[in-house]
């Protein structure tokens, strides 16, 4: 894992100091509320419902024990005793005091942890693969380029005043689990003809009112043009972006008004017109990174273990567990665990400051001290033995985390909603809790099989429930939550945007319109064809006919 | 309103013409980008000092042409969160070698300064709100930077930390920081 050398802390000390004094100034009356605003987004600072919120940034979602360890601590003095992970592999908590954040980020600071530009119309925290690293499929980890791309992007002089915010997410495997296509900008790695390993540039993808599929800018970049081309593409959309209307001030605009082919071309003008890049400092700069993460000293194992499989003999719960929730890793003998923080009932994403202990200790005990952030708001432990996963699993099991759910129905993704989001129209956990106690059954879950159902709470998309296989939007129609419900969104290497099905249904009727959704495919799907490969085949009409025929 | 050099307050001794304002026999003149393309003969025979006020929608590639005769571009921020001109000075900089002064005016604020400075701003118009003190430790309270090749050539520099590291051994790069951050 990457660790901060004298020159990160001092950034992050400086900064933090420097908010300490905007915050002073802000409460004595020297910054006006509208000066302050930009100032404390840029540091992860929101203005909510009931409370200020702070946005922890989990840089390309990879956390340590200690610095899981201090994010409990924080939840437990200064929130609840709980903290939200996002769909952007960051932490939340809702319930901090203005007069108490810079002793946070002060915290934060100590174990090489910050919240700089986790909001404000600024570069955000870099998202990538939750199983960068580990991945069986992966052709490299895309972990250093996003820990170069983190402190380039660390108070860019040029590109801090963006028109609007700007995700950047990266994949290093030909699978594609970090949604790329559904960025600001997307870095997907390929090989070219001569087999050398570089960087498929896309932009202009996103979700939120206006959803779209990125287009490729450039379909292979050597990896030491990645800065400038990036710089250049920042640039057109610093200087072009719409600045008139903030719902249309996306990147994902200005491609579409331009058109990608005169994107394309103004982005290579002023890529050429940069010259020639020095980028010998970057790429010394990118090795020192690259060694921060080379993989642990794996042991010689045989891909098979015995007590894995003897373990499995014996309990059905722990087999079913580990064939959902256990990943297939690069190492002989090493598998990836999969912490589902979906329990029935449950809030999504939410975990409590005993579950983060609880996993920083087995993250200490039996995977090399580390843990992943997940995009669909679950964690990882990347490097478990086959032989220690019984013992994982039972240390799960007794705190209610071994739920074996992943990628099933019960997964659910649900932005915070109304219950705490100032911008949220609806409210989005009661939904989520509604749907995992209809559906609580683990075996109806695996006869369904593979399906992705995410809930956003308004129009702003958190929730990704664009790119749901099942998506539900919640709205607000005269004073009253109406829930629409999109069908055959998927945020893979096939991304696509989900299409409204019709009308919305009242929060409580949703359930059973998801029952419905189901029944249908299950009674129409071929042979081992999934949810999303029905719904391609067939399109939405027997979907239609089930939800609204008899209305 | 007062001009911020070099960490000092400075007179301001340009003068702004209109469009249609006569052209002084000499002194230090700032005109409008349609004055300078329409007049640019003229602008170049002047005794005194030439500046262009350009807007932040127009392409700095259309100033090309006129560079010659600049001693000062004035780049403007209609607001602080309008941060178009930032791109507007990293190209006159890198992309066509201005050497003259880059000017910020419009809603220009301490906590914005450094990245001005960055991007190649060396001159501020600000107004009487905030005290010399005030801009020097807006200027100077951060003092790292990781971004290669965004550093001003005059007057307070932040540390460019990836060219640091590169060239320096740990215990090096530790004394060195303290220098940085004492100075």
């Amino acid at each position: 894992m990457y660790r901060y050398d004298e020159f990160d802390h001092r950034f992050v000390r400086e900064r933090t100091t420097q908010f300490r004094d905007q915050v002073t100034r802000r409460l004595s009356g020297e910054l006006t509320e509208d000066e302050f605003k930009p100032l404390r987004l840029m540091n992860g600072v929101y203005l909510q419902l009931h409370a200020y919120m702070l946005r922890v940034a989990v840089p390309y979602g990879t956390l340590s024990a200690p610095q899981m360890r201090q994010l409990a601590m924080i939840a437990e003095r200064y929130d609840r005793g709980y903290g939200h992970f996002t769909t952007r592999q960051n932490i939340q908590y809702n319930w901090p005091a203005l007069k108490d954040l810079p002793d946070v980020l002060d915290h934060l600071a100590e174990v090489e942890m910050h919240a700089i530009q986790t909001s404000g119309n600024c570069i955000r925290n870099v998202t990538t693969d939750q199983w960068a690293g580990v991945a069986a499929d992966e052709i490299a980890d895309p972990r250093p380029i996003c820990e170069l791309l983190r402190q380039w992007s660390s108070l860019h002089p040029e590109f801090s005043f963006l028109p609007r915010k700007f995700k950047i997410a990266v994949t290093g495997a030909p699978q594609d689990r970090a949604a790329v296509a559904v960025h600001d900008i997307g870095l997907h790695m390929h090989r070219n003809a001569d087999g050398e390993a570089g960087w498929e540039v896309l932009a202009g993808g996103g979700q939120g009112r206006t959803p779209m599929i990125a287009v490729t800018v450039r379909d292979w970049l050597p990896e030491r043009e990645l800065l400038p081309y990036l710089e250049a593409v920042m640039r057109v959309y610093n200087l072009h972006g719409r600045r008139d209307n903030k719902y249309k001030a996306r990147i994902k605009i200005l491609i579409h008004e331009l058109g990608a082919e005169e994107f394309r071309r103004q982005v290579e003008e002023e890529f050429a017109r940069a010259g020639t890049p020095e980028v010998e400092v970057e790429q010394r700069e990118l090795a020192r990174i690259a060694a921060y993460f080379a993989p642990p000293a794996y042991e010689d194992l045989q891909d098979v273990s015995t007590e894995f499989e003897l373990a499995k003999n014996g309990n059905r719960d722990f087999a079913n567990w580990a064939k959902i929730n256990v990943a297939e890793h690069k190492a002989p003998g090493y598998a990836i665990v999969n912490i589902s923080l979906k329990p029935v009932d449950g809030i999504p994403g939410d975990a409590t400051t005993e579950e983060m202990n609880l996993v920083a200790d087995l993250s200490e005990r039996y995977s090399a001290n580390e843990i992943r952030i997940t995009h669909r708001q679950n964690l990882v432990l990347p490097y478990v033995r086959k032989r220690d996963l019984f013992a994982v699993w039972s240390a799960l099991n007794d705190a209610g985390l071994a739920i074996a759910n992943l990628g099933h129905l019960g997964d659910i993704i649900a932005c915070p909603g109304m219950d705490y989001c100032a911008l949220a129209t609806a409210r989005s956990i009661p939904i989520a809790q509604d749907i995992s106690r209809k559906f609580a059954d683990l075996k109806r879950q695996y006869d369904v099989g593979p399906l992705t159902i995410n809930i956003s709470g308004c129009i702003n998309a958190c929730g990704h429930h664009h790119v749901a296989h099942i998506g539900i939007l919640g709205v607000d129609k005269k004073g009253k939550e109406f829930y629409q419900i999109t069908l055959g969104g998927a945020s893979d290497e096939n991304a696509s945007i989900g299409k409204i099905l019709g009308p919305g249904f009242s929060g409580e009727e949703v359930p059973d319109a998801i029952e419905k959704i189901i029944e249908t495919y299950i009674a129409i799907r071929g042979e081992s064809e999934t949810f999303l490969q029905t719904y391609r085949r067939v399109g939405a009409d027997p979907f239609k006919e089930a939800l609204y025929a008899t209305a | 309103m007062r001009l911020l050099k070099n960490g000092e307050f400075a007179s301001d001794d340009w003068t702004v013409l209109s469009e249609d304002d006569v052209l002084p026999l000499n002194g230090d003149v700032i005109v409008c980008f349609d004055r300078l393309m329409r007049d640019y003969a003229q602008l170049k025979a002047h005794d005194g000092r030439i500046a262009v006020s350009f807007p932040n929608d127009c392409a700095v590639e259309d100033l090309d042409d006129y560079l010659d005769i600049l001693d000062k571009v004035v780049l403007t921020f209609p607001v602080f969160t309008d941060g178009r001109a930032y791109s507007q000075a990293r190209q006159l900089r890198q992309q066509f070698a201005f050497e003259g002064e880059i000017q910020a005016s419009g809603n220009v604020l301490p906590d914005q300064l450094a990245f001005m400075r960055q991007c190649g701003f060396d001159v501020f118009l600000v107004n009487g709100r905030f005290d010399a003190e005030q801009w020097q430790k807006a200027a100077t309270s951060m003092t790292l930077t990781y971004q290669n090749g965004y550093l001003p050539e005059r007057g307070f520099a932040p540390a460019d930390v990836w060219k640091r590291r590169e060239v320096k051994s740990n215990d090096q790069l530790r004394s060195d920081f303290e220098e940085v951050w004492t100075a």
